[in-house]
């Protein structure tokens, strides 16, 4: 690779220095400085029409849209200067004057970037006195509903229609203050990551039917994780409200999924939510299950599995960490799970970005970790085997292809119908309710972390099958799973080296890694 | 040439002279006038050659910018293995401006002509010729002489026997006046949206197609051929006062005048005389009140200033407005200014791309404000709001469409304030008699 | 010298077609239109140039451009319908609506605005039997619209039937021109 050449300039008295070509704005950020905006958008090409970031560059004859102005040698930026001040405000004040002003039914309200710059910098009135442009909402199929009276003229969406979902489905139609977003009556915004311009659009306009009237944003409680419903593992915000996870937003990782998730894995939350389940660790009595102690549940799993040959049927859903313990468990036996698989659903203007056919979130990291990948889940399960089930619901699966198992385990979040003779059930948090890591596809290893509560007296798994190993007398004394991470990490080639600090919120990929991934952030909608 | 009128003894009919003549519409017209002598010249010549003759001339650009044209053409890179596009801007949609549509109509051959000259001189093999969809007539004309110089061998893969190749394409836009600004011209002829783009990149780097392209008003690319012919001295020449603006310029005269038409004077034309010279002065009884000298989007001038103007680049400037397009707008004292300037705002309005926000948003405000006060409704601080939101539109906006909303509003605000208090005030624009029909 | 001012272009007779666009959409492209849709390919690098000469076709045979019609330059583009929507929405000419048999459009920008524009506006209202901007006649014939610019400013008031381009019309030449469209 060559030498990049570095451009030294100065933004608001701040000394920064950035690539050769790299924006104004950017530039900026790096300085530690929001130069409002409301078209640029880093993973979007630049369109420089809203014509917010308007800043007052030295010796420059005119106001630069700092989207759109790359960097020079001894630049003097000036951001908050009089004159960038006085452009903001008059950009403001012009993008309220057809604006409805309903913040209080909005959805957007709260997280709106109209709201905060006009907190920030606009006018504290408005001088229009003439009526108001009105045009009705309209469905624009898929998720996507769209408010035209709050629309800026932006284009982020049509540019992600056109330049990363590579299906022009939307338009600007119509010309000067007539204009609005539009699409073509019958073709609907139905592509697999239409939904993304929900995300980018900075106000009200573009709205989720999903989320629609659910929840005022500052209700919300916002968590940093990983959507679980592929092995693309697309970082997210999982956002809940009273203890429900009402929403999944992507959190930005050049290396994985840039700004984007797909619709599938975006509306695929209600499953963490779901009520039905178990909430108590139970033991077996005569012929019914009975609530007890976690001390005593995990007394009698472990005399079931002491000394045995252990099967354990895993979910790939489950975190690294708890499928190491699971291998620690296993005292000679042999693990397997299966995975859901549906269509493939590529983004085509992001490098290596897709709803991928395998439908969880740790196949990798399973099959890196030892468990087989096979349609015939119990197939291994030898005579006589303990039958560990793990976070498998074991849906389709008849209760006699059981029968070999000496004795079966759930740990679980559900008891699963063909399991129902299991001599003890513990009852785990399902993927929103722990924290751990995941591996993707390409082999990066991803931190989630806890969203809501776990019903009941449930567990997070790591936590469970630490207390079960150190029942069977094995060391085992984790408080944290960053403890369990360091011992895979300590034991197991692949993820050596690696921890929770290391690994940070953008993941990192295991040594052996096949590919890294996309080596350099991801380029999107280059020409 | 005071076209639809008889020639004025003091123009100077260059590009102009064989306006109204029929034949000269014909391929064998056009060479009974010593057509096409220019194009086989310049084929015969280095194309560096003839960036310099005209270079030298001092020719500008025709359209409103009035940028060397010489140097703009120089800005074509020879030899960097890349396909060249010359377009020719006839969107001619500059309100008060009708030259290039009299220019195609009848002669449509010079501009096959300069069009191929152009072509040859920059390195293109294509030049586009985009007119306005609105102009009918050029276009049929035009298309006509493109199909006669293709049969003849003019134009085409062997162009007048030289191997040299130059296709000319005439392309009709569909109803846009913001296309006539050259990068949305270029999105349009791409078929896209006619939106203006960000500058960098500018055209001679990634114009149409994403390649090197120049752009030429017609009367530019029509002037090349009679520099080519009778060399850049000649050109220079013919300017009467700065020699920074040479040869001839046509004008196209509409409004409360006489004899509105076409004139064709040299640089420097005292614009007084011209005024009540060539084109006849005012209506019966009426006095002329404000000119708007270069079509609707240069600042309105008063008959002070338009009385002390020299026509040329500077001239123009040094009283208060711009050559522009030589679209001359004349209005007499029947005639609201405030109706007048709300009617070019509400122009404006309705030609913004929609792309930047003070152009969408501004345009309709302030054409909203303007119909306001014009219907007695206005308030004294609508003429701050006004200002404070031309202000807000000039120099922020990818384009100049912003602007040139804002100037007529600015400085008719500044020359001729009286009317807009006196509606404020209440009281109605009376002429001194009834307006003329 | 006696200048010809009205240019003699033919105005094409859109009389034949189905002009409320009733009835099933019959494709523009065949035949004929189809190899000139061709022949317009070979001046451009790609195919996306060539959609505002299309939609000039598909209006010239349909005189209007209906959604169907947008469908199909689309296809035949390799565009989507939305991107070509976006287009037509843009430019003016292109009637996304059937319109009257005679389409009169009157400029009424500023030059002509100060000639007189507005009055030659309301003649052709009351002659066309329309009464209303962008309102077709009841019999069909007749919609008239007010235009921005023509480009014509030295002729005013400019005024466009169809294709016809007429200079210098003022209102007591209305009825006579009026009676020239069957």
């Amino acid at each position: 690779m060559t030498e990049q050449k570095m451009v030294n300039l100065t933004i608001e008295n701040r000394p920064v220095t950035v690539p050769e070509g790299t924006t104004i704005l950017e530039a900026a950020k790096l300085a530690g400085v929001l130069i409002p905006h409301y078209c640029y958008h880093p993973g979007l090409p630049v369109a420089g029409v809203c014509r917010m970031c308007l800043v007052e560059v030295e010796k420059a004859p005119k106001l630069a849209p700092s989207c759109a102005t790359t960097v020079a040698e001894g630049q003097v930026v000036h951001v908050h200067s009089d004159k960038s001040l006085d452009a903001r405000k008059g950009v403001l004040e012009m993008l309220l004057i057809n604006h409805p002003l309903d913040c209080p039914i909005c959805d957007q309200s709260g997280e709106c970037e109209l709201q905060d710059y006009t907190y920030q910098e606009g006018r504290d009135d408005s001088r229009y006195r003439e009526p108001k442009r009105f045009n009705p909402a309209e469905d624009f199929g898929g998720d996507v509903i769209y408010v035209p009276n709050r629309c800026i003229l932006c284009t982020r969406c049509v540019r992600f229609m056109d330049d990363v979902a590579h299906e022009p489905t939307l338009n600007v139609s119509e010309r000067g203050d007539r204009a609005l977003i539009g699409k073509f009556e019958g073709r609907d915004m139905t592509h697999p990551w239409a939904a993304n311009v929900v995300d980018l659009c900075p106000v009200g306009a573009l709205l989720s039917k999903d989320f629609l009237n659910k929840a005022r944003a500052w209700e919300l409680d916002r968590t940093s994780s990983i959507c679980p419903n592929c092995t693309q593992g697309c970082n997210v915000i999982m956002e809940t409200r009273e203890n429900q996870v009402v929403r999944m937003r992507p959190r930005a990782n050049e290396y994985v999924n840039a700004f984007f998730m797909c619709d599938w894995g975006r509306l695929n939350y209600r499953w963490m939510n779901e009520r039905d389940r178990v909430e108590k660790p139970m033991v077996r009595q005569g012929a019914g299950l009975v609530a007890t102690s976690w001390e005593l549940a995990i007394a009698a799993a472990a005399r079931a599995i002491s000394g045995k040959k252990v099967f354990v049927a895993a979910s790939p859903m489950l975190s690294n960490e708890s499928l190491f313990l699971l291998t620690e468990l296993m005292q000679g036996g042999s693990g397997a799970f299966r995975v859901a698989e549906g269509e493939e659903a590529p983004l085509p203007g992001v490098d290596d970005l897709a709803l991928r056919r395998e439908r969880a979130a740790n196949v990798y990291g399973a099959e890196k970790l030892g468990f087989r990948k096979t349609g015939d889940l119990l197939g291994a399960l030898g005579q006589g085997d303990v039958l560990v089930v793990a976070g498998e619901d074991l849906a389709g699966i008849a209760s006699s292809a059981l029968t070999r198992a000496s004795d079966i385990i759930v740990i679980g979040s559900v008891l699963p119908e063909a399991a129902a003779k299991a001599s003890v059930v513990l009852p785990i948090a399902n993927f929103a309710e722990e924290e751990g890591t995941v591996t993707n596809l390409r082999g990066r290893v991803q931190r989630f972390t806890q969203a809501r509560q776990a019903p009941g007296e449930s567990r997070p798994s790591w936590l469970v099958l630490g207390d079960l190993l150190g029942a069977l007398g094995k060391q085992s004394n984790f408080f944290l799973p960053s403890e369990v991470f360091a011992r895979l990490a300590g034991s197991h080639k692949s993820f050596a080296g690696l921890s929770y600090d290391k690994i940070g919120f953008k993941g990192l990929p295991v040594v052996d890694a096949a590919s890294n991934g996309p080596k350099a952030p991801i380029a999107v909608g280059a020409a | 040439m005071g076209f639809p009128h008889h020639p004025h003894p003091r123009e100077t009919p260059v590009l102009s002279q064989y306006f109204g003549d029929a034949e000269a519409r014909t391929l064998d017209g056009w060479k009974k006038r010593g057509g096409y002598k220019a194009l086989e010249k310049a084929l015969g010549m280095q194309p560096a050659d003839i960036v310099n003759i005209v270079k030298e001339s001092g020719l500008r650009g025709r359209g409103g910018a009035g940028f060397p044209t010489g140097m703009k053409w120089s800005f074509m890179k020879p030899g960097d293995g890349k396909p060249h596009y010359l377009c020719c801007n006839a969107d001619e949609s500059e309100p008060g401006t009708f030259k290039d549509r009299e220019l195609m109509r009848w002669t449509p051959h010079a501009l096959v002509e300069g069009c191929a000259i152009g072509a040859y001189a920059i390195g293109a093999e294509t030049a586009y010729v985009y007119i306005r969809g609105e102009f009918t007539e050029p276009l049929y004309w035009m298309e006509q002489a493109v199909k006669e110089a293709y049969a003849a061998g003019i134009i085409g893969k062997n162009a007048m026997g030289t191997g040299k190749r130059v296709d000319v394409h005439v392309h009709k836009g569909a109803g846009a006046y913001i296309c006539g600004e050259e990068t949305a011209l270029m999105n349009s002829l791409e078929g896209r949206r006619g939106n203006p783009r960000i500058k960098p990149p500018f055209p001679a780097v990634s114009g149409v197609f994403g390649m090197p392209t120049t752009i030429n008003n017609v009367e530019t690319l029509i002037a090349s051929a009679p520099i080519l012919m009778n060399g850049a001295e000649w050109y220079k020449k013919m300017s009467l006062s700065n020699p920074k603006s040479t040869g001839t310029k046509l004008f196209s005269v509409c409004g409360n005048v006489q004899r509105p038409g076409t004139y064709e004077v040299q640089m420097g034309f005292p614009f007084k005389e011209f005024l009540y010279d060539l084109c006849g002065g005012p209506l019966h009884g009426r006095k002329f009140k404000a000119v708007i000298p270069g079509g609707a989007s240069v600042p309105i001038q008063t008959m002070d200033e338009a009385e002390a103007t020299l026509m040329d680049y500077e001239g123009f400037v040094a009283q208060g407005s711009m050559l522009g397009s030589g679209g001359v707008i004349v209005i007499d004292d029947a005639q609201p200014m405030v109706t007048v300037i709300a009617r070019i705002a509400r122009f404006f309005a309705h030609e913004s791309c929609a792309q930047c926000t003070q152009c969408r948003e501004g345009t309709a405000w302030t054409t909203k404000i303007l119909e306001r006060i014009r219907d007695g409704e206005g308030t004294t601080e609508d003429l701050d709001t006004l200002l404070d939101i031309a202000e807000q539109m000039t120099g922020k906006t990818i384009c100049v469409l912003s602007d040139s909303c804002a100037v007529p509003v600015v400085s008719g605000i500044k020359k001729f304030r009286g009317e807009f208090e006196a509606l404020i005030q209440g009281r109605k624009f009376h002429p001194v008699i009834a307006a003329v029909a | 010298m006696t200048p010809d001012l009205v240019g003699g272009v033919e105005s094409p007779d859109y009389a034949s077609h189905d002009r409320a666009g009733h009835g099933p959409y019959k494709p523009v492209f065949t035949g004929d239109l189809k190899r000139e849709l061709d022949e317009l390919l070979t001046r451009y690098p790609n195919k996306m140039a060539a959609l505002l000469p299309a939609l000039w076709i598909v209006q010239r045979e349909h005189s209007w451009v209906s959604e169907e019609a947008m469908v199909e330059v689309a296809e035949l583009l390799d565009l989507t319908p939305a991107y070509v929507k976006g287009v037509v929405t843009f430019y003016t000419m292109y009637h996304q609506h059937p319109v009257g048999r005679y389409f009169i459009q009157v400029c009424t920008t500023s030059p002509c605005g100060i000639c007189g524009a507005e009055d030659v506006v309301k003649a052709f209202l009351r002659h066309t039997n329309t009464g209303e901007l962008g309102i077709t006649s009841p019999d069909g014939k007749f919609t008239v619209i007010e235009v921005e610019c023509l480009g014509a400013c030295g002729f005013a008031t400019p005024v466009m039937v169809n294709e016809e381009f007429i200079e210098s019309v003022t209102p007591d030449k209305v009825p006579e021109l009026l009676s020239r469209l069957k």
